[in-house]
């Protein structure tokens, strides 16, 4: 056994997305073969958080040699243990390759997908235990909250957070100092703080992963915020979808409350404060404050008209302060380093960092903490390291539902709220999804105005039924029986729709809609016109056939059809009856040979 | 004629609602997250579970019945024994899910958000499970199943049915 003197470090990443791909059999594996080989005292493995890298998940990054080991499976262990901690050998097939050059990259910190970021509030995520508290206090945390109470008035807090330029980062970037001045001078004796963590947009999980790899700081947070406005009670708002995420907050609190951090007269002080954890139940809209407001008082979470706004009444009418999840992480930072060092990041209009969930048709997706003003080409195609299979870019969607669909003449636009808003999208939460040549942005909108009218809460018409009529133009749109005058129609209703609904949900609901009207608008036209579609996605404008040449006659697509459409003896070319055809593109994806192939209009692909 | 339904709670059951109920206080206002449990110990929300909740929190049959059919996590019928949750989440959406949705629909015979006579199978969607770099996602039984295609579906259901007949 080599004689070391450091102590190796092995952490792995134990987020929801490597826990699906059984991180936690590879974390014991190692825990057990490390024991077995009496290594034990030079290796320590360590469970973290999110690595950010979910593409390549699970990983394992080794300390201090700074090597990062992707797409482990339980087997690959035993070659980490043999090779690497006791020959010192890296295992070079586990390493990351880079999509562009195919190189084997030994160095975490020369992988393109980490260097151009600038963790602050990620920063933890994947290096501390996220289950252990003297880890946090270990880099400092809890020394924010130590300082304001010795050193700060809460009024000096608000100068501070306001001098950041910290915006809210649950996508309407409201000035967060403002907010907390406003709920600080309501007038009222009982005030309420609450954490939004019931991020709805489908394709964002950044609330996710800062709330299951560093949940101590969003309870920092919430105490200075608590104790600037003069709160005692809080409430962390997550959503039932998130089970691991609820369980790590869960243990924080119970840590918190233990070490003293929650409860009566925190360290020493007579400032009290206590959290409480609300689970979701799976209602998009409840992401709206005051619907979310609505929902923790035990009501159908529908959101009511502003003014007032929650800062004067909230939570049974009494002045709250709500923000979201990432918000709160980056209080403890501002407060520790200070608010020119914050807003010396970043640009003008938005100061700090923005943590982004990149998803979609990327190379490298996963969670990424980028200066705001970042390019999206850069992040595209630097930190995402491009499109996979050598597609071509299509559009990029911002924002969720909410958002819009960015194409690709726009993409050295820097990334803040009013650049995103100028182009007809919005910063959002922070999802980022990209899109190729083979999505259909007709049927993308569609998509998002059925999400939409899915969870709309009905209160208000412009919303209940406006976004229903708009799903029926789409929906006619995407089976080729709509007319222009129905996109024109689509585009009255968008509008309408956008300026007259209650509350947010509404009001940008229209926004996927009109960002690709205006961008992409021959795909409707070849949808109404032509009655094809170019990205050969929308079922009932495709057709499956299969290549007479290429056919072997294997059978694996007759099996797998389950509309018994595909006839054809062994050996011999199948054919697929296209009135049986219920378009389900299993026979496409399971033939071994690529004989099948959709057409639409004039297109053609294999 | 007017038929009266009668629904019944028996002892047992009264004794685990009524834990439930003091641990939040007998208080309305955590009515969502009373339900939640009621839910975790059945599976969904009985209907004699529910009136028996309307006289004990003193809140009208109507407004419980609202608030839960008002959140997409309520069940209101039994659930079949394997549960697949299909994510068409953005990320998922444009990756494929789609196809996944409408095989399964396909291949089980039933509509998303629905139960196989048998209760062997139910289908469900959900706008986003968060697992985005894998997508498109499934998960079955609690397990998480990424970068699925219709063909690594159809192994994963072929293994179920198998156990089904054991």
């Amino acid at each position: 056994m080599c004689a070391r003197y450091q102590k190796r470090i092995l952490r792995i990443c134990r987020g929801t997305g490597c826990n699906s791909l059984m991180a936690e059999r590879i974390h014991d594996k190692l825990i057990k073969l490390i024991k077995d080989s009496n290594l034990a005292e030079f290796n320590e493995v360590k469970l973290t958080g999110c690595h950010g890298f979910c593409q390549v998940g699970p990983t394992i990054i080794v300390d201090p040699d700074n090597v990062l080991y992707v797409n482990l499976k339980v087997n690959d262990i035993e070659r980490i243990v043999e090779d690497h901690l006791k020959k010192d050998e890296i295992v070079e097939e586990l390493l990351y390759k880079d999509p562009i050059d195919g190189s084997l990259i030994k160095d975490i910190t020369k992988i393109q997908f980490y260097k151009g970021q600038h963790p602050i509030i990620t920063e933890n995520c994947g290096k501390i235990n996220p289950e252990v508290l003297d880890e946090y206090i270990q880099e400092g945390g809890y020394n924010s909250i130590k300082k304001v109470l010795k050193d700060f008035s809460p009024e000096e807090i608000i100068k501070e957070i306001k001098k950041s330029g910290l915006r809210g980062r649950g996508g309407a970037g409201f000035p967060t100092g403002q907010k907390w001045a406003f709920c600080r001078e309501a007038p009222g004796n009982q005030k309420y703080l609450i954490c939004n963590g019931d991020e709805g947009d489908p394709g964002a999980f950044m609330d996710r992963t800062i709330l299951e790899s560093d949940p101590h700081s969003v309870i920092e947070g919430m105490l200075i915020a608590a104790y600037a406005i003069g709160a005692t009670r809080g409430f962390a708002y997550i959503r039932a979808e998130y089970p691991l995420a609820i369980e790590r907050f869960n243990i924080a609190l119970e840590q918190a409350k233990k070490a003293g951090y929650l409860g009566i007269d925190i360290l020493n002080s007579d400032f009290s404060f206590d959290i409480e954890l609300k689970k979701g139940a799976g209602a998009f809209v409840c992401g709206e404050e005051t619907a979310l407001m609505t929902s923790i008082m035990g009501k159908r979470g529908m959101p009511r008209p502003r003014p007032p706004y929650p800062a004067t009444s909230g939570l049974w009418n009494s002045p709250t302060n709500i923000n979201n999840v990432k918000t709160y992480a980056f209080i403890p930072k501002i407060i520790e380093k200070g608010a020119e060092w914050f807003s010396s990041i970043g640009t003008e209009d938005a100061s700090g960092t923005m943590v982004i969930a990149l998803t979609g048709k990327i190379n490298n997706s996963g969670l990424v903490e980028i200066p705001m003003g970042t390019s999206i080409r850069k992040i595209i195609y630097e930190i995402g390291g491009g499109i996979p299979n050598k597609k071509n870019f299509k559009a990029i969607q911002t924002g969720g539902p909410s958002g819009g669909c960015i194409p690709e003449k726009y993409l050295d636009t820097p990334l803040d709220y009013s650049h995103l808003t100028a182009l007809g999208s919005i910063m959002g939460s922070g999802g980022f999804i990209v899109l190729d040549e083979d999505t259909c942005m007709v049927e993308l909108a569609r998509y998002f105005i059925s999400f939409i009218q899915n969870e709309s809460c009905g209160k208000c018409a412009p919303c209940r039924i406006g976004t229903k009529r708009m799903l029926d133009i789409l929906s006619d749109i995407v089976k080729g029986k709509a007319t222009m005058e129905d996109l024109a129609d689509l585009e009255k209703i968008a509008e309408i729709v956008k300026k007259t609904s209650l509350c947010q949900l509404g009001q940008t609901a229209p926004n996927p809609v009109l960002t690709t009207i205006k961008y992409f608008r021959n795909e409707y036209e070849s949808h109404i016109l032509d009655h094809s579609c170019p990205s050969l996605v929308c079922e009932n404008l495709i057709e499956y056939f299969i290549d007479e040449n290429l056919c072997t006659g294997c059978s694996i697509c007759k099996k797998n059809c389950s509309a018994v459409a595909i006839k054809g003896n062994q050996k011999e070319p199948h054919k697929i009856i296209s009135n049986l055809c219920i378009k389900c593109g299993v026979c496409f994806s399971s033939c071994p040979n690529k004989a099948v192939y959709k057409i639409t209009g004039s297109f053609k692909e294999k | 004629m007017v038929q009266k339904f009668i629904f019944k709670v028996d002892d047992n059951e009264k004794v685990r609602i009524k834990n439930i109920l003091s641990s939040y206080e007998h208080n309305g206002d955590n009515l969502i997250s009373i339900l939640q449990k009621i839910q975790e110990l059945y599976g969904f929300l009985p209907r004699n579970i529910i009136y028996y909740l309307s006289r004990k929190l003193k809140i009208p049959i109507a407004e419980i019945y609202g608030v839960a059919t008002f959140y997409t996590q309520f069940k209101f019928h039994k659930m079949g024994k394997n549960l697949i949750v299909c994510c068409d989440g953005t990320a998922c959406h444009v990756k494929g899910a789609p196809l996944i949705i409408n095989f399964l629909e396909g291949f089980l015979g039933i509509k998303s958000g629905g139960t196989t006579r048998d209760k062997v199978f139910s289908l469900e969607t959900v706008a986003c499970l968060g697992c985005c770099a894998i997508s498109p996602v499934c998960i079955i039984n609690g397990d998480i199943y990424g970068d699925l295609t219709t063909d690594k579906i159809i192994k994963v259901l072929n293994k179920l049915k198998k156990e089904k007949k054991k």
